[in-house]
C-alpha cells in the first residue's frame, strides 16, 4: 500500500507539472496586469493541438514542434492582448471576467471547427520511450522529464524575475504601475511581453503533455479549474504559492483517482476550503 | 415612460397566454426553454446586477434542480413534487456551497462558482448509481399536476397545460422577484454591490446577506431546472457543463445587467439568433462567445439600456 | 459622566512602522472630542481600530465595559458605533434617498424585508426625510448621489454615519474640500447634535479654527502614540504640541 501511494505521489508530481506551467502563466498575468484570463487553459489546449499537428500530423521533430508551437500561440497571445485585453484594464471587474469568458466559447469551437472533435493522442517520441523501474513499477522516461522540465521552469522564472532587467521592471510594474510608467517603464509593451509570455508557459504545458494526455477540445478548461484551485491555494498573484500549490494539487488529484475515483475532483475542494478558512490570502499571500 | 412599459407588459402577457391558440408544437417548446432561461437568468442576475457577484457556477444548481425533479418524478409521479423538490435542491445546495464561497472578494467568488460548477458536472458524469452517469435518467414522465384528493390535471403531450403550468409557475416567480428588488432586502443588496464597506457600517452583515442573494439564485436556478425533465423526458450531464453557466451569463448581458427585464429580453433575444446561427453551422459557441466580446468592448448597457437611451428619445421626439 | 469607549495599550504595526503605539484612551459620553496631529500621526489608524475596519496586534477596546476588540464592523454599528470616511464612501449610484434608507432600514431591522416595497414603508420613508433635512440635502433626495457636488457628497457621507444613529459617531476630517458656507452648515449641526446629547463626536480635524472652536476636548497624536490630552487652552499652551507642529507653526501664530 505504501508503495502504491509512493509511487503514485511521483505520477502525481508530474500531473503538477502541467499544473504550475498553468499557474504561473495565470499568476503572471494577474499579479502584473491585473486580469484574471478565464481563458488561459485555452492557450493550453492551443499548445497542445499545434503541437500534435507539428509533431503527430506533419511529422516533425518533436523539439522542433514545440519550439514551433510556442511561436504560434505567443503570436495568438500578441493578438488577443493587442486587440482586445488592452481594452478591459480599466473596466469593472465582472465585464473583464465575462470578456475572457467569451474567449473560451470562442477557442473551444474554433478547435472542433479545424481538427475536429476526437479526442487525439499522438506517439511517444522514440527518445523518451521506455520505463525507470522505480519501486518495483514502471515509471515512464517520459514523465521524468516533464518533472525535470518544470523544476527548471520554476528555476529559470525565478532567475528572471530576480537577476535580470526585464525581471525587475515587471515587478515594479506589478507592486505600482503608475509608479513604473513615471520612472519611464513602457507599460504596454511590458504588459504585451508579459502576455505573451505567460501564453506561452501554457502552450508549453500543453505542447509537453501531447505524447502523454489526450488532445481533445476542453482539456484546457477542464485544468484551469485546478489552476485556480491551485492560485487560491498559494494565494493569487504568488509564484511560489502558484508552484507549491500545483504540487499539492497534482499530487493530491493523483491519490483521488487511486483512492476515491468519483470524488477526485472533492478532494483539492476540501483541501481548498480548509486552506481559505485557515489563511483566507492563500499559503503564500498577503 | 412608465404607462408604455405597463402596456408592453400587458400586451406581452395576453400574447403569452393565448399563443397555444395559433401556434404549433415548436413554438410552444421554444417558449417554455425561453420561459426556463428567463427564470435560470434573472437568479442569476439578482446575485450580478443587484449583489455584484459573478457565478459562473449556476449550471451546477440547474442541475441539482432537474436532477432532484427527474429522481421524483420516477417514484412518486406529481408535478408539483417535482418543481418543489427542483428549487429545494438548488436553493439547498447554494446554501451549504455559498456558505465557503461568499466570504471571499469577488475574484475568488467568481472562480470558486467556476470550479463548484464543475464539481458538480463531475458527480453528474460519474456517479452512475445515482445519476445515470453520461446516459443520464431517461424515462420521465410528464407527471400530472395534482394535489391528491383535490384534483388532477393529465399534463400529457396531447393538451397544452405544461406550457400553461410552466408559463403561471414562471410569471409568478418573476413577479415575486420584481417584489423582492424594489424591497429593502433588494436596497440592501444594491448597497452591498456599491460599496460593501458603507453596508457594513449600516449594521448590515455583508456576508449574511451575500449568501441569502447565493441561495435564492440557486432557487431560481433549481426551478428552472425542474422544469426541464418532464419537458425533455429525459436528463444529461450537459446542463451542469460551465458551457450551459455561460447562457444566462450571456443573455443578461445581452439584454442588459443593470435593469431588471434584461435577463427576459436577452433570453428571447438569444433564442431568436441561435435559432438563426444553428440552421447555418453548428459551430455556434463560436458566434455565442464572439458576441459576448463585442458587448463588452462596444455596449456593455445591454438591448434594454439601448433601447431606453437611444431608441426611446427619438420616438418621443416625433 | 459615562465612559464610552475605553482602550488599554492598543497596538498596530504595519511592517515595522508602529501606527498605533501603546495607545490607552477614554471617550466620555457628551464630550465632543477632537483627534489631530500631523500627517501620518495614525490618526485614521486609530479610527480603523475603533471602528473595526483593522483588528489591533494587540491591546484591548471596551464599549461601555464590553469588550470588542475583535468584533466585526456591522456588529460594532449595531453596539452604537459609527464613522464617516475621509475618502467617499457613499452608495454612487443610488439616490441620495436610498443612500439614507439603507441605513435606516438596518436601524428598523427591517433590511430582510422582501415582499413589502419600499414605497410602503412610511415610517422609513419619514426617517429619511427628517434626516435628509437635517443635514440640508431635502431638496436633492431624488439625485443620483454619484453626481452630486463634492461637498453635497460629503454632506451626504456624514448623513450616512448618522443614519444609524450611533452613541459614539467618529467623523474622519468632515469638512474635508468643502467651502466655508457648507463647512459652517456642517459645524452647526455637529454642535447641535452634540448639546442635544444624541451622539458623542470624535472628529479628526486639521482645520484648527474648527477644532478650537468647536471641541470640549482635544487629543493629540504623534507618531502613533498620545502626546497631550485636555481642554483647547491646555493644549494651546502645551509646549510638546507646539514642537510637533514646528513647520505648521502658522496655526498656532494665528491663536
Amino acid at each position: 500500500m505504501i508503495e502504491k501511494l509512493l509511487f503514485q505521489t511521483l505520477i502525481g508530481l508530474s500531473f503538477s507539472m502541467y499544473l504550475w506551467l498553468l499557474a504561473a502563466g495565470l499568476t503572471l498575468v494577474f499579479g502584473v496586469l491585473g486580469v484574471l484570463n478565464f481563458a488561459h487553459g485555452s492557450l493550453f489546449m492551443l499548445g497542445a493541438y499545434a503541437t500534435f499537428t507539428f509533431y503527430g500530423k506533419l511529422g516533425l521533430n518533436f523539439w522542433l514542434s514545440i519550439f514551433l508551437s510556442l511561436l504560434c500561440v505567443g503570436g495568438i497571445g500578441v493578438i488577443l492582448e493587442c486587440l482586445f485585453f488592452r481594452r478591459i484594464y480599466h473596466i469593472d471587474l465582472p465585464y473583464q471576467l465575462i470578456l475572457t469568458f467569451g474567449f473560451i466559447l470562442i477557442f473551444d469551437d474554433l478547435v472542433k471547427m479545424v481538427w475536429g472533435g476526437v479526442a487525439m493522442i499522438p506517439p511517444m517520441p522514440r527518445f523518451f520511450e521506455g520505463n525507470f523501474n522505480i519501486l518495483g513499477r514502471p515509471f515512464p522516461y517520459y514523465n521524468i522529464f516533464i518533472i525535470c522540465a518544470g523544476i527548471a521552469v520554476a528555476l529559470l522564472l525565478w532567475l528572471i524575475l530576480e537577476k535580470t532587467w526585464w525581471g525587475r521592471m515587471i515587478r515594479a510594474s506589478a507592486s505600482d504601475r503608475e509608479m513604473a510608467s513615471a520612472i519611464g517603464i513602457n507599460i504596454p509593451l511590458l504588459f504585451t511581453n508579459v502576455f505573451v509570455f505567460a501564453a506561452m508557459l501554457a502552450a508549453l504545458g500543453g505542447a509537453l503533455g501531447t505524447p502523454v494526455r489526450v488532445v481533445a477540445p476542453g482539456i484546457g478548461t477542464a485544468m484551469i479549474i485546478q489552476a485556480f484551485v491551485i492560485t487560491v491555494i498559494g494565494g493569487l498573484g504568488n509564484l511560489k504559492g502558484a508552484f507549491v500549490g500545483a504540487i499539492i494539487v497534482g499530487i493530491l488529484t493523483s491519490y483521488g483517482i487511486l483512492l476515491f475515483p468519483i470524488f477526485e475532483l472533492f478532494i483539492i475542494f476540501v483541501v481548498m476550503a480548509i486552506v481559505l478558512m485557515v489563511k483566507p490570502q492563500g499559503l503564500f499571500g498577503k | 415612460m412608465k404607462r408604455i412599459k405597463f402596456f408592453l407588459l400587458l400586451a406581452l402577457i395576453i400574447f403569452l397566454f393565448s399563443l397555444p391558440a395559433f401556434s404549433g408544437k415548436y413554438i410552444l417548446y421554444i417558449t417554455i426553454h425561453i420561459l426556463i432561461l428567463s427564470v435560470f437568468a434573472l437568479g442569476f442576475n439578482l446575485l450580478l446586477g443587484y449583489t455584484g457577484l459573478l457565478s459562473f457556477g449556476q449550471a451546477g444548481f440547474f442541475a441539482m434542480g432537474a436532477y432532484a425533479c427527474a429522481k421524483i418524478l420516477l417514484i412518486l409521479p406529481s408535478l408539483l413534487l417535482g418543481t418543489m423538490t427542483g428549487m429545494i435542491a438548488g436553493a439547498l445546495a447554494a446554501f451549504i456551497l455559498g456558505f465557503l464561497c461568499v466570504r471571499h472578494t469577488r475574484i475568488y467568488f467568481s472562480m470558486l462558482t467556476l470550479s463548484f460548477g464543475m464539481m458538480i458536472y463531475s458527480l453528474a458524469w460519474k456517479w452512475r448509481e445515482v445519476t445515470g452517469g453520461d446516459d443520464g435518467l431517461v424515462g420521465i414522465p410528464r407527471a400530472p399536476l395534482e394535489i391528491p384528493g383535490v384534483f388532477s390535471i393529465d399534463m400529457n403531450p396531447m393538451g397544452n397545460y405544461y406550457y400553461y403550468y410552466v408559463l403561471v409557475i414562471s410569471l409568478l416567480a418573476i413577479y415575486l422577484l420584481y417584489r423582492l428588488i424594489q424591497s429593502p432586502f433588494g436596497l440592501t443588496l444594491k448597497g452591498i454591490r456599491e460599496s460593501e464597506n458603507r453596508v457594513a457600517y449600516a449594521g448590515i452583515s455583508v456576508r449574511h446577506y451575500r449568501l441569502l442573494s447565493f441561495t435564492i439564485a440557486g432557487l431560481y436556478a433549481g426551478l428552472a431546472g425542474s422544469f426541464l425533465p418532464p419537458l425533455e423526458n429525459t436528463v444529461t450531464p450537459p446542463i451542469a457543463h460551465w458551457t450551459h453557466s455561460a447562457e444566462p451569463v450571456m443573455v443578461t448581458l445581452l439584454g442588459g445587467i443593470h435593469t431588471f427585464s434584461g435577463p427576459i429580453v436577452g433570453s428571447i433575444v438569444f433564442y431568436i439568433i441561435k435559432d438563426i446561427i444553428v440552421r447555418y453551422t453548428q459551430y455556434w459557441l463560436i458566434w455565442f462567445g464572439a458576441i459576448i466580446v463585442f458587448l463588452v468592448l462596444v455596449f456593455r448597457g445591454g438591448i434594454v439600456i439601448f433601447l431606453i437611451e437611444r431608441i426611446w428619445p427619438l420616438i418621443k421626439w416625433r | 459622566m459615562a465612559i464610552l469607549l475605553r482602550t488599554e495599550k492598543l497596538k498596530k504595526y504595519f511592517g515595522l512602522v508602529s501606527a498605533a503605539d501603546h495607545i490607552d484612551l477614554e471617550i466620555e459620553e457628551g464630550v465632543l472630542t477632537s483627534i489631530i496631529g500631523p500627517n501620518g500621526a495614525g490618526k485614521t489608524t486609530l479610527v480603523n481600530l475603533l471602528t473595526g475596519n483593522i483588528f489591533p496586534d494587540s491591546g484591548k477596546v471596551f464599549f461601555k465595559e464590553e469588550e470588542i476588540t475583535h468584533l466585526p464592523i456591522h456588529e460594532r454599528v449595531k453596539k452604537g458605533i459609527c464613522r464617516s470616511f475621509q475618502i467617499m464612501n457613499i452608495f454612487p449610484k443610488l439616490t441620495v434617498f436610498e443612500n439614507v434608507l439603507i441605513p435606516i432600514f438596518a436601524l428598523m431591522n427591517k433590511s430582510l424585508s422582501f415582499y413589502k416595497l419600499i414605497d410602503d414603508h412610511l415610517d422609513a420613508k419619514e426617517k429619511a426625510e427628517h434626516l435628509l433635512n437635517e443635514i440640508g440635502l431635502i431638496d436633492k433626495k431624488n439625485l443620483t448621489a454619484g453626481i452630486l457636488s463634492h461637498g453635497d457628497q460629503r454632506l451626504l457621507e456624514i448623513g450616512l454615519a448618522m443614519a444609524p444613529e450611533p452613541k459614539l459617531l467618529f467623523l474622519d476630517e468632515p469638512t474635508a474640500g468643502m467651502n466655508p458656507i457648507e463647512r459652517i452648515k456642517v459645524l452647526e449641526n455637529i454642535r447641535k447634535l452634540s448639546r442635544e446629547k444624541r451622539s458623542t463626536f470624535v472628529i479628526i480635524e486639521h482645520d484648527m479654527d474648527i477644532v478650537f472652536s468647536l471641541s470640549d476636548r482635544i487629543v493629540v497624536l504623534h507618531r502613533g502614540q498620545i502626546i497631550a490630552d485636555g481642554t483647547p487652552e491646555e493644549i494651546k499652551k502645551n509646549e510638546e504640541v507646539k514642537k510637533v507642529y514646528l513647520g505648521e507653526e502658522i496655526f498656532w501664530q494665528k491663536r
